[in-house]
């Protein structure tokens, strides 16, 4: 299982308040998982390409031109909070 | 205490595409409407994909190899993670382990010692660039504002190796990066609307009882102008030095700080440090797929190059003999300017004489007009048939000058003035140079028999070289467009011999 430790540093990354329990409880479904993934360490891969993408695809692009964009009262409307022009946010400090 | 300043600097520079990284918006500076260049990709609503943009590829390469970057063939993109509200993904699309180019350099020459030193570069990699936050200054803790304009334009980070040693190798390097993207045409370099962006790693190794001993790395962020990194840079290697002394803090003995830069007040400022390293925990971004690049593709992008500032000073050095100093003011006037001077020594055939009058008299009048050369009314070609004559001796240096008052005169008044237009006033103005010497010399005589003249021509004679002056003088009043100095040669030899 994971430790609580590392489960809250996964969970102040992501953003997520979890309390004891669910630190206890999350440690040891994260721990499970991992463990089952762990089985793909026993494929020998010395020979294998190493894969940036799971599509075997590459160079998709378009070219440069320009679109319309979203009027500003759409690219706003899911905001929580707006004065018309801007989205606003709760006061950030720089690197906080 | 004896010290050696170590600088890395990180520049962040916009490309010059038409539209954003990933969509279709419209990549403009346009701050005084806010959130009116966004869609669902910029504002990363679920379910939204990005389509990577050739172009901005394509300048990046480009970029790669005016920097002397070695470009991979194959590349690819990755998520950073963090949470800041310019970024409304939450994630930055960035390149972490396998940029499009890595390993380059730049040169640049100092102007206080002239010596030339390489500024190596780590890497360079393509990004897109975060929206803007407005902060409350009110100090009520007011909500912050959100321009989200700005999110997903091209961003090309550029990263050095702490090559430099001062404050002003730093400026330089700087300098000469913007002049050499601007020939290149990938960015306009435009510091103060954000279009590039610099950020300065400084620490100290200190030396002492024959030890070399590295104090902490402090990250100076957000220098928005030339004088801004210089003067930062400075005002960081005095306060480290002062650090040092009082708590002999070496690197790794405390984290990594960054500090903000009040150029008012001319100091860095400490901002608040991040508890933990960041974990911006990167990984392939699978809404984008890689992309490779054919050798044939990257030399048919080197084709679109042109000469490189560096280069094209050590041409104007030792292909037209320019001094230095001269081949530096043009060349790092720009490319067009630049490329005006090379249409006019092409024309006339005379690099120094083309330097002499692109230095002074040209210049002189963009900085009377504060204009640009691309809006000046003489075209290159015109004042290259100018100096072409004047090279030729078909009218002096002087009357060169009339002629270009007369242009810039005519082409105020709304005329377009041409080639014809040159030999029009040279003929109106009677400026050709006077190469019939019989006349000249009638002229001559003329001035010598004047009974006004008698004492002059007296001391002449009696070998007062300096009495000649007001003779000449005389003599090209009576001849316009004479040569002043065979005149001379003309009178002396007349009353010598």
């Amino acid at each position: 299982m994971l430790s609580p430790e590392d489960v809250q540093k996964v969970a102040t990354l992501a953003r997520l308040k979890l309390s004891e329990e669910e630190l206890e409880q999350i440690g040891q479904q994260l721990g499970g998982i991992l463990d089952y993934v762990a089985v793909l360490d026993e494929v020998d891969v010395s020979e294998v390409e190493p894969m940036a993408h799971v599509a075997d695809v590459s160079n998709a692009f378009r070219a440069d031109e320009t679109r319309p964009s979203l009027p500003r009262e759409k690219s706003l409307s899911n905001a929580p909070k707006t004065d018309g022009k801007y989205f606003l946010v709760p006061q950030i400090l720089e690197n906080a | 205490m004896e010290f050696t300043p170590i600088i890395g600097l990180e520049v962040h520079v916009q490309l010059l595409t038409k539209s954003k990284l990933f969509c279709g918006c419209p990549n403009l500076f346009n701050p005084d409407n806010p959130n009116v260049q966004t869609c669902p990709v910029c504002i990363g609503l679920p379910g939204s994909l990005p389509v990577m943009n050739q172009e901005a590829l394509r300048l990046s390469q480009k970029t790669a190899m005016a920097l002397n970057l070695n470009l991979a063939n194959f590349t690819k993109w990755d998520r950073k993670q963090y949470y800041y509200p310019d970024l409304p993904k939450a994630y930055q699309i960035s390149q972490f382990d396998l940029p499009f180019s890595y390993d380059g350099w730049v040169e640049v020459t100092l102007p206080s010692s002239g010596e030339t030193t390489k500024v190596r570069l780590i890497r360079a990699h393509l990004e897109e660039d975060a929206g803007k936050n407005m902060h409350d200054e009110s100090g009520r803790g007011g909500d912050s504002k959100v321009d989200l304009n700005r999110t997903g334009t091209p961003l090309l980070e550029i990263v050095s190796e702490p090559d430099i040693r001062c404050a002003e190798e730093a400026r330089v390097f700087l300098e000469e990066l913007r002049l050499l993207l601007r020939y290149i045409e990938v960015s306009d370099c435009n510091m103060q609307e954000g279009s590039m962006r610099c950020d300065a790693n400084v620490n100290l190794h200190v030396h002492e009882d024959g030890e070399k001993i590295p104090t902490p790395i402090v990250e100076v962020k957000n220098l928005n102008s030339f004088r801004g990194v210089e003067a930062a840079i400075e005002y960081e290697i005095k306060r480290q030095v002062k650090a040092w002394e009082t708590d002999r803090k070496r690197i790794g003995d405390v984290p990594k700080e960054t500090r903000g830069w009040d150029a008012d007040r001319g100091q860095t400022f400490a901002q608040r440090g991040k508890e933990d390293a960041a974990d911006y925990r990167y990984f392939p971004d699978p809404d984008l797929v890689p992309v490779t690049t054919t050798d044939e593709q990257l030399e048919a992008i080197r084709a679109t190059l042109c000469v490189f500032p560096a280069d094209r000073r050590k041409s104007y050095v030792n292909d037209l003999g320019l001094s230095e100093y001269d081949a530096s003011v043009i060349v790092d006037q720009g490319r067009e300017y630049a490329d005006y001077f090379d249409e006019v020594t092409s024309v006339c055939g005379d690099g120094k004489q083309a330097a002499n009058w692109l230095t002074q008299d040209v210049q002189r009048e963009l900085n009377d007009r504060k204009i640009e050369i691309a809006e000046f009314s003489i075209s290159a070609a015109v004042l290259g048939s100018v100096l072409q004559k004047i090279v030729k001796g078909d009218i002096t240096i002087k009357s060169g000058r009339e002629v270009f008052a007369e242009l810039l005169k005519q082409s105020d008044d709304g005329t377009t003035v041409s080639a014809e237009s040159v030999d029009a006033i040279i003929a109106d103005k009677g400026l050709g140079k006077e190469q019939d010497t019989g006349k000249i010399d009638a002229a001559i005589q003329a001035v010598i028999d004047n009974e006004r003249n008698a004492k002059a021509v007296e001391d002449v004679r009696g070998g007062k070289q300096q009495a000649v002056g007001p003779l000449i003088g005389q003599v090209m009043r009576e001849l316009k467009g004479a040569d002043a100095g065979s005149v001379r040669q003309m009178i002396i030899d007349k009353l010598t011999s």
